[in-house]
């Protein structure tokens, strides 16, 4: 126990990105105490929702490098294969969701399969036609799928609104957490996080040491699947509607949004950016017609003057890492917490 | 049947071929990803539309200055945004898309909702094996074949296209020679949006216009650019070719067509690649070969 609580004081405390966080994850559980307005509990249900696609997105593309424009494929087939499996056999939400993100898993497979041989760009503009396509097949079968409108009367995910946002939360903070223990690079358990990241950085040294890269991009493929079709589960059960929006374009491009504004390759930056940016585009329903030219001018410039993200600018603004024992010191210390070296002498990270 | 397929497959590649060089252009030069490529090709469109019917100049007259200005807010928006985060891959990805989106939203507050078509240059047509063949039609494939040749004389017979070509084969050694890589990116930036200005000028009397039209072209001509090879002037147009002619077909011979057109094309390109992953003329870069 007395070791525990030195762990969390020299591991969360002593780290103001930490405090943050978990600032942040308390405020969310005690969100309905504060307030049961139903529009700002949709909105953060949604939020979390979409957190979980937002770093299934951040894992394929941030940390494994394999740049996916079409994530919405994940997303949208486990919508359709939730929707379709409570509309025409009656099962409840809790196996609809695994099911329709084991089929976004095998999606994942098969959209691996012919694009392992792609890199780079090629892979990321071949990706952006898979949903498309989808969205085709989609069209072509309108008898079986709902066509344009989609297949309305899914049933709910649960009859009340604050258990419904509680079941997202914690569906969001399990996924985030898996997430970001997969991709952590000291870790002793899994070796995932290192090879994901060696893969990224240079492809043909991580396979001249040793690593199978095409399993693991496999494995990456699957996992990105597997959190971007829990989202699209998730998101059916709470609209209660899968239609074809969930393929369109925009939805591939949401996620990378909020990534690339919170900070790719943190799995803390994509968390960010949705909490940040989808309350504040829903917020701006209230300016009508010019929101999404305010929202993509907002976009502009914050990159611009902060191309690694918001949530990474943030970061080394206020933590400094020691340069002789590498441990993580508030900005403010003159002094490393651990070993005593000088930190006002070094700038920045 | 045959004839209408014939001309309308030749003006969808035409077009094609124009966006696609231009976005390979500078994605082979700069290796810049412009998402917003075909926002460039939309917002001429409209200024065209705008100074033919409201400001009254003649119809080529118009065209001219539309790309002009095109070419000056393709230029402006380089100089701010794209050039100081060029070395963010994943940034000028969502920084064009959200640019684009700029564009899209702008010409939706000023023009709203309704489609749109400006005036023709000339009017008229032209009977050939039984259809009638309008001139503009015939002028939009003229200025493509010229714009198309002017190129390729640009790229192979000039000094300046020496140095774009030397910059997009290795950028340090470039440098090196004493080319001024920056000064390379800005024109052949400003030549790539010249490219879809012309090709929005030229389709504004012929297309309908609205505030998302930039999106079909723009799946179109990444699925081009990629079949044909990246960076490859040569694979954009005989890509642009294969593409536009399968879209020409399945949206006249198929029922529901143009439902399906875009998936029918993307389906093409996934089984290009999966046969030759670099593209039909790709070049595998040195340090870049897997």
């Amino acid at each position: 126990m007395q070791r525990l609580l030195k762990e969390l004081q020299g591991e969360v405390l002593a780290i103001p990105g930490r405090d943050i966080v978990v600032a942040f994850f308390l405020f969310l559980f005690i969100l309905p105490l504060i307030t049961t307005e139903p529009f700002i509990l949709r909105i953060v249900t949604f939020a979390n929702i979409y957190a979980i696609y937002a770093v299934s997105w951040d894992l394929l593309c941030g940390f494994t490098g394999q740049i996916n424009l079409g994530q919405a494929l994940f997303f949208g087939v486990s919508a359709y294969t939730s929707a379709l499996l409570n509309y025409y056999y009656g099962l409840p939400a809790w196996t609809t969701i695994p099911i329709g993100a084991l089929v976004a898993v095998g999606m994942g497979f098969i959209v691996a399969l012919p694009t392992l041989r792609l890199r780079g760009i090629y892979l990321a503009l071949v990706t952006l036609a898979f949903p498309i396509v989808m969205t085709g097949i989609i069209f072509a079968f309108a008898n079986f799928t709902g066509g344009e409108i989609g297949i309305p009367g899914i049933a709910p995910l649960s009859p009340s609104r604050t258990i419904t946002y509680y079941i997202t939360l914690l569906v969001m903070l399990a996924s985030v957490f898996v997430a970001w223990k997969l991709v952590d690079v000291k870790s002793k358990i899994v070796r995932t996080g290192i090879i994901l990241q060696a893969i990224r950085e240079d492809e043909i040294t991580a396979r001249a040491s040793g690593i199978n890269t095409i399993r693991y991009k496999l494995l990456a493929f699957c996992l990105s699947g597997f959190l971007a079709g829990i989202a699209g589960g998730l998101y059916t059960h709470v609209m209660r509607i899968a239609g074809p929006s969930t393929l369109e374009l925009m939805t591939s491009v949401y996620p990378i949004v909020w990534t690339i504004f919170g900070g790719v390759g943190t799995i803390f930056g994509p968390v960010t950016g949705v909490y940040i940016l989808f309350p504040l585009v829903e917020s701006l329903r209230v300016v009508g017609e010019i929101r999404i030219l305010l929202f993509a001018i907002l976009v502009v410039v914050v990159l611009v003057s902060m191309p690694e993200g918001i949530a990474v600018w943030v970061r080394d603004k206020i933590e400094r890492t020691c340069p002789r024992c590498k441990l993580i010191n508030m900005a403010t210390r003159r002094t490393c917490r651990a070993c005593g070296a000088e930190l006002h002498l070094i700038k920045g990270r | 049947m045959l004839q209408n397929i014939l001309i309308n497959g030749i003006m969808t590649v035409g077009i094609y071929a124009l966006l696609a060089t231009g976005f390979a252009l500078v994605f082979g030069v700069a290796r810049i990803i412009n998402l917003a490529h075909t926002a460039f090709y939309m917002v001429a469109a409209y200024f065209t539309f705008t100074f033919a019917t409201v400001c009254g100049l003649s119809a080529p007259l118009s065209a001219t200055v539309s790309v002009a200005f095109t070419i000056l807010i393709g230029l402006g928006i380089y100089k701010l945004c794209l050039d100081r985060i060029r070395e963010h891959e994943t940034t000028v990805l969502l920084v064009t898309v959200a640019l684009a989106m700029v564009f899209q939203e702008s010409l939706f507050l000023v023009f709203g909702l309704y489609q749109r078509a400006a005036p023709t240059f000339v009017s008229g047509f032209w009977e050939v094996l039984g259809t009638r063949v309008s001139y503009q039609h015939l002028i939009t494939l003229a200025v493509v074949a010229v714009v198309l040749l002017g190129l390729w004389a640009l790229l192979y017979r000039t000094k300046l296209g020496t140095a774009t070509r030397a910059v997009a084969q290795d950028r340090e050694i470039a440098s090196l020679m004493g080319i001024n890589v920056r000064i390379v990116y800005l024109i052949v930036f400003g030549i790539a949006v010249a490219l879809a200005a012309i090709a929005g000028a030229v389709v504004a009397p012929i297309f309908t216009l609205d505030t998302s039209m930039w999106i079909h072209p723009l799946l179109m001509i990444c699925a081009i650019v990629v079949l044909g090879g990246l960076g490859s002037i040569k694979g954009s147009v005989l890509g642009a070719f294969i593409l536009g002619f399968a879209e020409t077909l399945v949206v006249s011979l198929v029922p529901m067509g143009s439902f399906i057109k875009t998936a029918v094309a993307l389906t093409i390109m996934i089984i290009v690649l999966v046969v030759r992953p670099e593209g039909l003329f790709g070049i595998a870069f040195e340090e870049e070969r897997l």
